[in-house]
């Protein structure tokens, strides 16, 4: 018997390392893998969620809404689900993607701004979907505070509340104290979820500590294709539960055959930690800037590190990718004026 | 001359920040604040600053509506969509704050002029007072803007119930001010909620798509141009860089963009009611306040 649920985000969180890039054939492909291989949860929207196309995010290649309806066309078994961030998708877009057949809605918020994603969550259950609460930037605050924005989330309705590790900033002490706290804090029949980044190639370990707090859910992207430094790898994850006689109601040689064949030619890369990705872990910085600020490195020719170590300093959230620019432009005046006065 | 009553109605944080703006007012009186909590904290702090007080509801308002010129409203979209057709109904003129957007929009720099007659007027977002105004600049130089999109931080501190529990109110409300006002082609607003501690101030980012063979410099120009004349009635509006221009293709919304620019602005508070931080409360009761004395010259 299974002890949790998967939902792989191949399809939502890989979406950053593509830089929003992935076609229709690439979500039939992968959705028919995973759904074969007996993953029971697929998570499909533009890497911000729902809504999430835009300068500030990046530019969908493909509609999100029509990848969802390839995913919903492609699995068998497999339920669906999206992720929309309050702020950035609003309440229609939960309305169309619930008429469309998704039924699974995580509402994401800052681990400290529960309080936006109200309505949303209400929402997703009165349209007949299960509502998952998101918190993201989790390592930010204690557990115990934690505890008090999910309560807020399980008040709204939320049928589960994740700890998201978005910076991959946590150890396994502070990811399995952060479940611990959910899981005896929470509602017993509210299920607690853990989203690991694999920043300080802790996310399998956080995970397999999270499931002997009794976590409930835990998410994985295959290659660990994600933002940063990337996610927890479905295909490690799964080999090493099934290893540990964990069953996980998914096929590890049929997962891993998805991610090699599959996911790994989209992204030969995926899993190397260098520095910067290291560096967002270390200091705790959300893991989608890794790549606009590589970008922004080039544009202003100043060198990622001092990008990410600024935006630590100004503790920028989730969603202010804006700021990038702004350091930029800041680190290259600077360099501008430190050149001239040496002259 | 003597100065127009007004009223206030909401006593909350942007209901109290614009009271005192009013007080100094040459061409306004802030007259009564009204509410409906005995025990409310915006109450008690307008009869402290000598302004009439009551917890009687708009009720009390109508009664006596005919000592007072113009009302602003500083509750909430829906309570403004009860008490619009009342204010109307006793001849009162309306500066909405909230995001009913019952009346036509209004940003001062950018179409004072044209709604001065409307019974009532709506001050879109902070957000949007804060961009719409950039995309306009835009727009009077390059002819077209086809797609714009903003980003709007604020300090969790200075973002109240209201706005947390409608956030989707404000996107909306923000989207449709950039095409109504600034006139793009089509408009996306995104708000983000920043917790940090000391509150960080509030920042707009503005995106605009341009179409090839854009002018820079002239372009630049009228972004500068325009954050001096909004800078006129909220004096912590600024850029915090020149306008940075990048060359696409961008693939926007509005059909594929040649380039872009991208404005970045801060809105550092005047500290009338909440801190300096609370930029976003700043400009929406600084053009309240612009947009009440241009009716009352009308008025008058």
């Amino acid at each position: 018997m299974t002890v949790f649920r998967l939902t792989d985000s191949t399809l939502r969180d890989g979406s950053h390392a593509l830089a929003h890039q992935f076609t229709e054939g690439q979500v039939r492909a992968v959705v028919r893998g995973l759904d074969a291989a007996g993953v029971p949860v697929i998570e499909v929207s533009h890497g911000d969620g729902l809504g999430g196309s835009s300068f500030n995010y990046g530019f969908s290649h493909t509609n999100e809404k029509t990848l969802v309806q390839a995913a919903l066309e492609e699995a068998e078994t497999a339920k669906i689900a999206v992720l929309m961030l309050p702020g950035i998708g609003i309440k229609d877009d939960l309305v169309e993607v619930a008429g469309m057949g998704v039924e699974v809605a995580r509402i994401a918020t800052h681990c400290t701004e529960a309080d936006i994603a109200a309505q949303h969550v209400a929402l997703a259950r009165d349209l007949g979907m299960e509502a998952v609460g998101f918190l993201m930037m989790a390592h930010m605050i204690s557990p115990e505070d934690l505890l008090e924005q999910a309560k807020l989330m399980e008040s709204y309705g939320a049928d589960a509340v994740y700890c998201v590790d978005s910076a991959g900033a946590m150890t396994i002490t502070d990811a399995r104290r952060r479940v611990a706290t959910l899981k005896a804090g929470l509602d017993p029949a509210t299920q607690v979820g853990l989203h690991a980044h694999n920043n300080l190639s802790l996310a399998v370990a956080n995970s397999m500590a999270a499931l002997e707090e009794g976590v409930d859910q835990i998410d994985g992207c295959t290659t660990g294709l994600g933002a940063g430094a990337g996610n927890c790898p479905t295909e490690i994850l799964v080999a090493a539960f099934e290893k540990s006689g964990v069953d996980t109601g998914v096929d590890p040689l049929g997962v891993m055959s998805v991610a090699e064949e599959v996911v790994r030619p989209l992204h030969p890369t995926q899993g190397v930690i260098d520095r910067d990705g290291l560096l967002l872990g270390y200091v705790g910085i959300y893991g989608s800037f890794l790549l606009h600020a590589k970008r922004a490195a080039e544009r202003f020719g100043v060198p990622t590190t001092d990008i990410l170590l600024e935006l630590g300093e100004r503790r920028v959230v989730g969603g202010q990718e804006d700021m990038i620019i702004d350091v930029a432009v800041e680190l290259q005046r600077r360099a501008a004026e430190a050149a001239a006065s040496q002259t | 001359m003597s100065r127009i009553p007004c009223a206030i109605v909401g006593p909350g944080n942007i209901g109290t920040d614009l009271m005192y703006k009013l007080l100094r007012s040459d061409v306004l009186e802030p007259a009564a604040m009204v509410g409906i909590d005995p025990e409310s904290e915006g109450l008690a702090r307008a009869r402290a600053a000598g302004v009439a007080a009551t917890h009687d509801g708009v009720d009390w308002l109508i009664e006596r509506a005919g000592d007072f010129g113009i009302v602003f409203e500083a509750t909430s979209a829906w309570v403004h969509h009860l008490n619009a057709p009342r204010y109307e109904a006793s001849g009162l003129r309306t500066v909405d704050l909230t995001p009913a957007k019952l009346g036509p929009n209004v940003v001062p720099t950018v179409n004072l002029e044209a709604h001065l007659d409307a019974p009532n007027v709506n001050m879109i977002t902070c957000g949007g007072q804060a961009t719409a105004p950039i995309v306009a600049a835009v727009h009077e130089v390059t002819g077209e803007v086809p797609y714009a999109e903003i980003v709007s931080t604020v300090a969790s501190k200075s973002a109240g119930p209201g706005t947390r529990q409608n956030i989707d109110e404000f996107t909306k409300t923000t989207s449709q001010a950039l095409e109504e006002v600034g006139g793009a082609g089509i408009g996306k607003a995104i708000m983000v909620l920043n917790p940090a501690e000391p509150p960080i101030m509030m920042r707009n980012t503005v995106f605009c798509a341009l179409l090839g063979g854009f002018d820079e410099t002239l372009i630049a120009k009228s972004i500068v141009e325009m954050v001096d004349r909004v800078a006129e009635y909220v004096p912590g509006y600024r850029l915090k860089s020149d306008p940075v221009f990048d060359e696409g293709p961008f693939n926007t919304p509005g059909g594929v963009a040649a380039g872009r620019v991208v404005a970045l602005l801060e809105v550092e508070g005047a500290a009338d009611f909440l801190p300096s931080y609370a930029g976003n409360l700043d400009i929406m009761t600084a053009a309240a306040l612009r947009v009440g004395e241009a009716m009352a010259g009308r008025m008058a």
